[in-house]
């Protein structure tokens, strides 16, 4: 695999870009700091059998002028990438996105709008190379909660833009992932208390490669979650008016 | 070294009463691995560059015993340093490594082995950070022959009480240094670690163990074993009186060479995880006199020799994942000291029949010549023998401390910090010559000592 990581230096993408250079595969990191993306690159350098040299590019997924440009870095350090993996996303709370307008249109800007078209520019490269594209959503998209109204809504927007991807381009052999993942203990969450099944970056890391590997479509992860939302998805609607969750 | 102890002026309530009270609040709670919490909460981030800006004190896997890892106030900010763990270079021709103190030693461990490569030194749990090594200057079963892990650390990054990043190494600040390695997490928050790995011949251990009947007996089997092996350490049976007082088994070890290794690598055994905290009682006098016999006895042959993994060898407590919680609700802490070479087996001898007189003391000890001390102004080891015994927190606990400390003090000999929760600051002072130069480094780099702990709120009399 050759594999661009956009949010690889944290968190659960920091995780997935271990695991890949670990097992050898060649990675490229894309973040916002440059600093911070060179202490992930020799990170990942260390870890990699051949030693192998990890190159990086700034993309800000509040500035799309910048996709192709750093697409392009991608490539050429790659030599044609045929996987790319986006976990970079901003959270903040329900209460938080309701008292500041200005946050909330940058939350679905960047998490909805701007991802959609950081994809649009990575699936036109990955086609012809049939190859894989993996993106973040999250079981907060999978219902309209109270608690997530907001950034439930921006990752529920991407799942439906990946399932009409994968409908569309599967046929010709690119591999759309929609990873949906339950609460993970990753920075995204520490200031929040863990609810039972609360994964770790580096299991979930191990089911989304694998689901990478197998090119699957869907994937909820820790798996259990898959059960949980099953259910939640089945609850009528004057339920969800009356419970808090 | 002077030996008087310094009487004790009136006794302090039990402090372990006092700690049951607070865990009762619903307020958030912090805890060492001894499982006594004090109010508090920790920040993760993966960056501690800007996490620990305007931090008091940072943390690690918490697995120090005591309050060294606690905060003074349930409002100072708190990094837990867990998440900033990449590793910033490695240089395969000479074993120099750079990492982010959250760093691992069990990541450590299981990224380089396999490449030839093992930490100079390594406590008995692999559930440690980089960073809390340093701060509480480990040392292993090697420690007679390489010193303290701080005796590999090339140089150190940190975040001062000022809000400053400055560097410092043996060679560069060598102060701040010296104040920093063994120090608690006093002088400043560690971002960075430069140490060296060192190459082994193999990822077996050349293992040679033996059944000793007594304390006497094992102080010579100590002591004849040193020079030969890289690595010693025994398990003392601490609960039998009389004449088999000090029985255990005595430990040498030393990598195992290719050619008597076998030819895979070892694996990992399965971790169990004890899942829930276990009642009081389960670990009473009897099951543990128990756990003794049958530990001692299992040691069939008088002698043995065999190749064995790392795991046990180094690491035999972490087959249990919270094994901490067997304890009970009550929670525990363990004592550990060294008794000078000056003061000699007689010493030991006694203290090991203090121990036992005071009762309190669990299954196992652990015993384990040190060499000579390091240059941390309040590391740990001094050369003599260090033993180390658990104990669960029950009334009686403070008075054991206390009783032990005058003992040691009398003899010249010093506790462990990452370990206590007990000692007075009178004790302290009265068996650490070293302090005064400890604080005046500290009042040299933080004179408003804004970075505390409730460990210098017990010992240096920070405010709380
Ligand atoms: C089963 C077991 C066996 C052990 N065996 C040994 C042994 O053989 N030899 C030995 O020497 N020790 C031993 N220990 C003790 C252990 O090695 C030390 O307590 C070690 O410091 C724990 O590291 P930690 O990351 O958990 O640090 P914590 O417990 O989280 O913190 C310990 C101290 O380090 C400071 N600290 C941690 N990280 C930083 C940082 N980034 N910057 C500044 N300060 C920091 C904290 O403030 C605190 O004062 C053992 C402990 C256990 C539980
Ligand atoms: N953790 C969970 O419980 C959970 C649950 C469901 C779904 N998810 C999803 O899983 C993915 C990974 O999250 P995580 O838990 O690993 O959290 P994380 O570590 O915070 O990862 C998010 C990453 O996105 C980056 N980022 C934020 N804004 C950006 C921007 N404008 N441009 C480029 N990068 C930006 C962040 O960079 P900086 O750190 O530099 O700001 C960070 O590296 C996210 O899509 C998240 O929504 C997580």
């Amino acid at each position: 695999m050759r594999a661009v990581l956009l949010g690889g230096t944290t968190g659960i993408g920091r995780a997935i870009a271990r695991q890949l250079a670990e097992r050898g595969e060649s990675v490229f990191l894309m973040g916002l700091d440059d600093d911070d993306l060179a202490r992930s690159a020799a990170d990942l350098t260390a870890r990699h059998p051949r030693g192998e040299k990890v190159g990086y590019a700034r993309c800000n997924l509040e500035q799309p002028d910048g996709f192709a440009a750093a697409l392009d870095a991608a490539d050429a350090a790659l030599g044609d990438f045929d996987a790319v993996v986006v976990t970079a996303a901003m959270f903040a709370t329900q209460e938080a996105l309701e008292a500041d307008v200005e946050l909330t249109r940058r939350l679905v800007t960047v998490n909805y709008a701007n991802t959609v078209v950081f994809c649009e520019h990575a699936r036109k490269r990955l086609l012809p190379r049939k190859g894989r594209l993996t993106v973040f959503s999250s079981v907060a998209g999978d219902r309209g909660r109270k608690p997530v109204a907001i950034y439930g809504s921006s990752k529920g927007g991407v799942a439906v833009y990946l399932e009409a991807l994968d409908h569309k381009f599967h046929a010709a052999g690119l591999s759309v992932l929609c990873v949906k993942p339950g609460f993970v203990k990753t920075g995204m969450t520490a200031g929040l208390k863990p609810p039972p099944f609360a994964g770790e970056p580096e299991q979930v890391a191990r089911d989304v490669i694998r689901a990478m590997d197998r090119r699957q479509a869907l994937l909820y992860t820790p798996g259990i979650w898959r059960l949980v939302m099953m259910v939640i998805r089945m609850l009528p609607r004057f339920v969800m008016r009356k419970i808090g969750f | 070294m002077t030996a008087h102890a310094t009487p004790v002026a009136e006794p302090a309530p039990p402090r372990a009463e006092a700690l049951a009270a607070t865990a009762a609040t619903p307020a958030p709670t912090l805890s060492g691995w001894g499982r006594l919490p004090a109010p508090g909460r920790e920040i993760f981030s993966e960056s501690l560059e800007s996490a620990t800006r305007g931090a008091v004190l940072s943390r690690g896997l918490a697995r120090s015993y005591g309050d060294a890892s606690l905060p003074a106030h349930a409002a100072d900010k708190v990094v837990n340093a867990t998440m900033a763990n990449r590793v910033l270079a490695f240089d395969e021709a000479t074993g120099v490594i750079r990492v982010e103190a959250g760093v691992s030693l069990v990541e450590l461990n299981r990224l380089f082995m396999p490449r030839g490569f093992f930490t100079p030194v390594t406590p008995g749990t692999k559930f440690v950070t980089v960073g809390g090594m340093v701060a509480s200057d480990v040392h292993g079963k090697n420690h007679h022959v390489e010193g303290c892990f701080g005796a590999h650390v090339r140089s150190l990054r940190m975040r001062l009480a000022d809000d400053s990043v400055v560097t410092c190494g043996p060679d560069e600040n060598a102060d701040l240094f010296d104040a920093t390695v063994g120090g608690m997490g006093l002088l400043g928050h560690i971002l960075e670690v430069e140490f060296t790995l060192h190459r082994i011949p193999s990822q077996w251990v050349w293992m040679e163990s033996e059944r000793v009947p007594d304390i006497d007996a094992f102080l010579a089997a100590l002591a004849k074993s040193a020079p030969q092996w890289p690595m010693t350490m025994g398990w003392i049976d601490c609960l039998t009186r009389g004449r088999s007082m000090g029985r255990g088994i005595l430990m040498a070890g030393r990598w195992a060479t290719a050619e008597e290794a076998p030819p895979t690598p070892p694996r990992l055994g399965p971790q169990i995880t004890l899942p829930f905290e276990l009642p009081n009682w389960v670990l009473n006098p009897v099951t543990a006199s128990l756990f003794n016999t049958a530990y001692y006895w299992r040691h069939l042959r008088q002698h043995a020799k065999q190749v064995v993994s790392p795991e046990p060898f180094f690491y035999p407590l972490d087959a249990v994942l919270h094994w901490n919680r067997g304890y009970g609700p009550r929670g525990f802490t363990q004592y550990q000291c060294v008794v000078p070479r000056a003061a000699g087996a007689p010493a030991v001898r006694e203290f090991m029949e203090l121990l036992t007189r005071l009762g309190g003391a669990s299954p196992l000890c652990v015993i384990k010549d040190c060499g000579d001390e390091g240059r941390g102004m309040l590391s740990f080891p001094l050369s003599g023998m260090s033993i180390a015994v658990d104990m669960a927190v029950s009334p009686d606990v403070q008075n054991i401390v206390d009783k032990l400390n005058e003992f040691i003090i009398a003899a010249g000999g010093r506790i462990y910090l990452t370990k206590d929760r007990f000692t007075r600051p009178e004790h302290f002072r009265a068996m650490e010559p070293r302090l005064d130069r400890f604080l005046a480094t500290r009042e040299k780099y933080d004179p408003q000592r804004r970075l505390r702990s409730a460990l210098s709120v017990r010992l240096f009399g920070d405010r709380a």
